[in-house]
């Protein structure tokens, strides 16, 4: 069978077991859904190894019809972008399962709910990123809003239903203006040659869009998917989603669904629309920039460490966006690296944080203090995840944050330059919550808080590694990323920018 | 002057007339039958007659003609799939009505009169809502066949007679039941005087009262325009009213609210299904090369619709008078398939009318089910957390909300990407936006009922969802699971009603 297909399906069937069980036999739950997640996180590994990174198109393609009247198929693959996606939901599913062990305690219905949503977002995560029809990739990209809804309105903390609501809400915006794009290009492609929803005939279909039908049906896309990752000013409901949702839901939320937003600017908005695109850029630019800054600075302002998290991935998927829009292959590679990075150390800073929310019972910074000397262990994490969130070199988003620099300076050296200060920000609102939290004098309130379980020990140990390795030696990611970035702007015809010499003279 | 005898074609006329005997036999049985058998005794006859005139129906399903009635029905692929939707939404309905616990004991009792008191205590039922039913039903089979003017009008009598009645049976809140039947009736009434001056100013146009002859005249020209124009408008008023499009829509959130629940459920789906049926014939057929003369009113009347629907459903407090809203705006949307005037408009259409018909009729009968000690609980500060209460049936009802939101793997977003990709095929962009944009508005309402069933907490004011009855059940299943599969193998249907769709002329 298909790898991807049953990596999709396995989940499903993980759901299913799930359902079966009784609803009182919390602990058969737990195990099934972390069993079904490792599974899919090896059949994950097995593909990435099977992954022929010189081969620049769509692999382990399966194509079959869905409804053929509308030239709908169910299609999938992926090229070296989707495939490193796929691996970091993947191998974050399992992690997410064994950190938020007893997440689904507090919820307003059982933990059988809670692991049947997961399981059956983790499906809709795979079919969102290996989704080579247009319309397939839409009905995931919709359908899995409505299990991060129950999972956030249900099982999370605070104002929970109104944080559900306005995510879903700005979602399905965002969802219904790329379903009028996805109409036209629909009606369009029946003009020329057939209605189709393959990705690889529609990137031909730009050649016959007049200029103002293709930025129509760009910003379609685009805002959607702005939404989703988000670029300011459409962020607005992150913060409220991440701070009401459990850790591991936001661990899934930020790492996972919002990159399906940077992921759909290059698969979809590049691919797409290149002409709008390159009409859009310097627009784009100015957003991607003002969220670095602006998640920086409301970073820095955070009393809430979960906000506060929130907060810095603006910032980072900031600079995601200006890598993207910089149309080099540097800033593409660095982008699509930056995305998985950002998804491990999220997950870190995110399932930290929660485990030391749930054990102090607040979620202000303030209520923290001198953590190092009472629990070395969860401190050392939280500092860690930190370190790799402002890019310290030596940790993975050292490498892609360069790269994504480099990238933009060579054609675009001002929103390099400023986004530049995006970093030095980042220093800030990472280490002023460390020190806090972590260093100088054990406050009252935290004089006994336990360190981390040998469990959490076991699901924050491979994020940590991870992030070390890469960071030291993202060579194997690097080697599946260049080709298909490469491949993505060869094929639309966006060329980097030759060095000049007669810079110097 | 010679008499010729009528030639019918009975083989086609029989699933109407299957339906018309039965209705007598149930008249019948109302005067001579024993009264204890007689709630069983009428059900079997109109469930028999419904079944048998669905198989009658299959039996000619691949035979067209425009002589089955001397010119004055036209059999053909669209007629048999919109009359076999009529009648898979009736049987559904049957199955609701079923539960008397609705119905007055005595329609003719006055409210609150020592008459309707000693009913209650002989807890007799009313049967006549049975053959009432079936008239109804002939009269929708009829609609949408009728190929000339007269025919027309008299199958418009003919179903909206027996609802006028059947909308005044609540057997609570009766002057509210009753008060809406004479609004209901009223208002019909009138929009019926308005159709049949259509007819007249159609005839002084065309000489003639079938479609064909109206046809061949507009396509002859030599007619007068202002008559055209002024019939055209006349007839679209009295059609527009039976589907609730805005401005003649102001019935309709009473009939919704007054009438007893599995009354509406059948009236919102089924005479939807035969009205848009009639209109989609008469403007494909009699008024298509009159495109110009209607399209832009039609267009201006669908996005008023659409938004107005959706914007007025979110002020709603009560869960029927929300659904009405609701109705209205997906009249809108269905608008959209006829100003498409194409194939695709056809198809979709149909495809939407069914996948609607089947979830109004599901929606409807979930809300039988929430009752406390005086009936039914409608208001919608009341339904909260009806999650907790009954998770399954709240999940239900959630379930026809997303298909009506048109979420992906739900029939509703099958029917809206149709829909909306045959009208912005034929050049309505127009259409696109607006229903987009009523999409996102009414996204709105649906989410809040569900965030008002899962994620508040139960008032405790005896509100309860009572057991439903074995024929509940089955409706509740059916087309919940109709709706699911229509999301996820839409193929099959949509193939069916691609090759055999079609008017014949």
């Amino acid at each position: 069978m298909n790898a991807l297909t049953s990596m999709m399906l396995l989940p499903l069937l993980g759901s299913l077991l799930v359902a079966v069980i009784p609803s009182d036999q919390t602990l058969r739950i737990k195990q099934a859904a972390l069993g079904t997640t490792l599974l899919v996180a090896i059949s994950g590994v097995m593909a990435w190894f099977k992954f022929d990174s010189a081969n620049t198109s769509f692999q382990f393609v399966q194509i079959a019809q869905w409804i053929p009247s509308f030239g709908i198929n169910y299609a999938v693959g992926v090229d070296g972008l989707a495939l490193v996606l796929i691996l970091m939901s993947v191998l974050l599913a399992p992690v997410v399962v064994l950190a938020g062990w007893n997440e689904s305690e507090g919820g307003r219905w059982s933990a059988k709910v809670f692991y049947i949503l997961i399981l059956v977002l983790e499906t809709m995560m795979i079919g969102v990123f290996a989704a080579t029809d247009v319309f397939l990739f839409y009905v995931f990209f919709e359908a899995m809003l409505i299990p991060v809804y129950f999972l956030i309105g249900g099982y999370g903390s605070g104002e929970r239903a109104a944080a559900a609501v306005k995510f879903l809400l700005y979602s399905l915006f965002g969802g219904l203006l790329m379903l009028a794009s996805i109409i036209g290009l629909y009606v369009i492609s029946g003009t020329h040659g057939g209605h189709t929803f393959d990705i690889g005939q529609l990137s031909e279909l730009h050649k016959f869009m007049s200029p103002t039908t293709q930025n129509l049906l760009f910003l379609g896309f685009f805002i959607a998917f702005a939404i989703k990752a988000p670029v300011w000013p459409l962020h607005t409901w992150l913060p409220d989603a991440a701070a009401a949702a459990t850790p591991g839901t936001s661990v899934l939320l930020l790492g996972v669904l919002d990159k399906v937003g940077t992921f759909g600017m290059i698969r979809f908005c590049l691919t797409l629309f290149p002409d709008a695109s390159k009409t859009f850029t310097p627009v784009i630019l100015v957003f991607a920039v003002i969220s670095i800054l602006y998640g920086a600075f409301l970073a820095i302002g955070a009393r809430d460490i979960k906000r506060l998290i929130a907060y810095t991935s603006i910032s980072h998927f900031g600079f995601i966006t200006m890598g993207i829009f910089a149309m080099t292959t540097q800033g593409h590679s660095g982008a699509t690296l930056y995305m998985f990075n950002h998804g491990f150390s999220t997950a870190a800073l995110f399932l930290v944080a929660g485990w030391m929310i749930s054990r102090r019972g607040s979620s202000t910074i303030a209520d923290f203090g001198g953590l190092q000397r009472v629990t070395p262990v969860m401190a050392w994490s939280f500092f860690i995840a930190g370190m790799s969130s402002l890019a310290l070199p030596g940790l993975s988003s050292f490498v892609s944050e360069f790269l994504v620099l480099v990238g933009t300076y060579t054609r675009y050296p001002v929103a390099a330059v400023i986004a530049t200060f995006g970093i030095v920000l980042a220093a800030l609102y990472i280490l002023i919550p460390v020190q806090k939290a972590l260093h100088g004098p054990t406050t009252p309130g935290n004089e006994n808080l336990p360190d981390l379980n040998l469990r959490e020990k076991i699901a924050i140990a491979p994020v940590i590694a991870v992030i070390v390795a890469l960071g030291f030696y993202p060579a194997p990611l690097l080697n599946v990323i260049n080709p298909a970035s490469a491949h993505v702007l060869e094929v639309q015809g966006f060329t980097d920018p030759v060095p000049s010499e007669s810079a110097g003279k | 002057m010679t008499f010729t005898a009528p030639v019918l074609n009975y083989a086609q006329l029989a699933p109407m007339l299957i339906v018309l005997g039965g209705a007598l036999i149930g008249v019948l049985i109302e005067a001579f039958g024993p009264r204890a058998s007689r709630h069983a005794s009428q059900l079997f006859i109109t469930v028999a007659s419904l079944v048998a005139a669905f198989a009658a129906l299959v039996r000619v399903r691949n035979q067209s003609s425009v002589d089955a009635a001397m010119g004055s029905v036209g059999f053909d692929g669209a007629g048999v799939l919109l009359q076999g939707t009529i009648l898979i939404i009736a049987l559904l309905s049957v199955f609701l009505i079923a539960d008397q616990e609705n119905f007055t004991a005595l329609a003719a009792a006055v409210p609150g009169s020592s008459e309707e008191r000693e009913s209650l205590q002989l807890d007799l039922r009313v049967t006549e809502v049975y053959p009432l039913t079936l008239f109804a039903v002939a009269g929708m089979l009829l609609f949408p066949v009728s190929t000339d003017l007269i025919t027309l009008f008299v199958a418009l009598e003919m179903l909206s007679l027996p609802l006028y009645l059947m909308a005044g049976l609540s057997r609570r809140r009766r002057l509210m039941s009753q008060e809406s039947a004479l609004k209901y009736f009223l208002l019909g009434a009138f929009s019926s005087a308005f159709l049949l001056f259509g007819v007249a100013y159609l005839y002084g146009y065309s000489n003639s009262v079938t479609f064909a002859g109206i046809q061949a005249s507009i396509t002859g020209g030599s007619g007068n325009d202002v008559f055209l124009l002024l019939g055209i408008a006349f007839i679209s008023v009295g059609l527009l009213f039976k589907v609730g499009a805005v401005p003649f829509h102001a019935w309709s959130p009473d009939v919704y609210q007054g009438a007893p629940t599995a009354i509406t459920g059948f009236m919102a789906a089924a005479t939807k299904v035969a009205a848009f049926g009639a209109i989609l014939r008469i403007f494909y057929v009699a008024f298509a090369n009159a495109e110009w003369q209607w399209k832009p009113a039609l267009v201006l009347i669908a996005i008023v619709t659409m938004v107005f629907g959706s914007v007025v459903a979110i002020t709603q407090r009560d869960v029927k008078r929300m659904l009405a809203y609701s109705s209205i705006a997906h009249a809108g949307f269905l608008l959209a398939g006829v100003i498409a005037l194409s194939k695709s408009g056809l198809d979709a259409s149909i495809f939407y009318l069914f996948a609607y018909g089947i979830a109004t009729v599901g929606a409807f009968g979930v809300v039988t089910l929430v009752r406390d000690s005086a009936g039914e609980v409608t208001d919608l500060n009341r339904w909260s957390g009806l999650g907790k209460r009954s998770p399954l049936v709240a999940s239900v009802f959630a379930f026809f909300l997303l298909a009506f939101a048109g979420i992906p793997l739900t029939s509703g977003f099958i029917g809206k990407f149709s829909i909306f990709s045959a009208a912005y095929e034929t050049g309505s962009t127009a259409i696109l936006i607006a229903g987009v944009l009523s999409s996102a508005i009414a996204a709105f309402f649906y989410i809040r009922v569900i965030v008002l069933m899962f994620f508040k907490d139960p008032v405790e004011d005896g509100t309860s969802v009572v057991i439903p009855s074995a024929l509940t059940t089955t409706t509740i299943a059916v087309t919940s699971l109709i709706t699911l599969i229509l999301g996820i193998f839409p193929a099959p249907l949509i193939n069916f009603i691609e090759s055999s769709a079609f008017f014949i002329r």
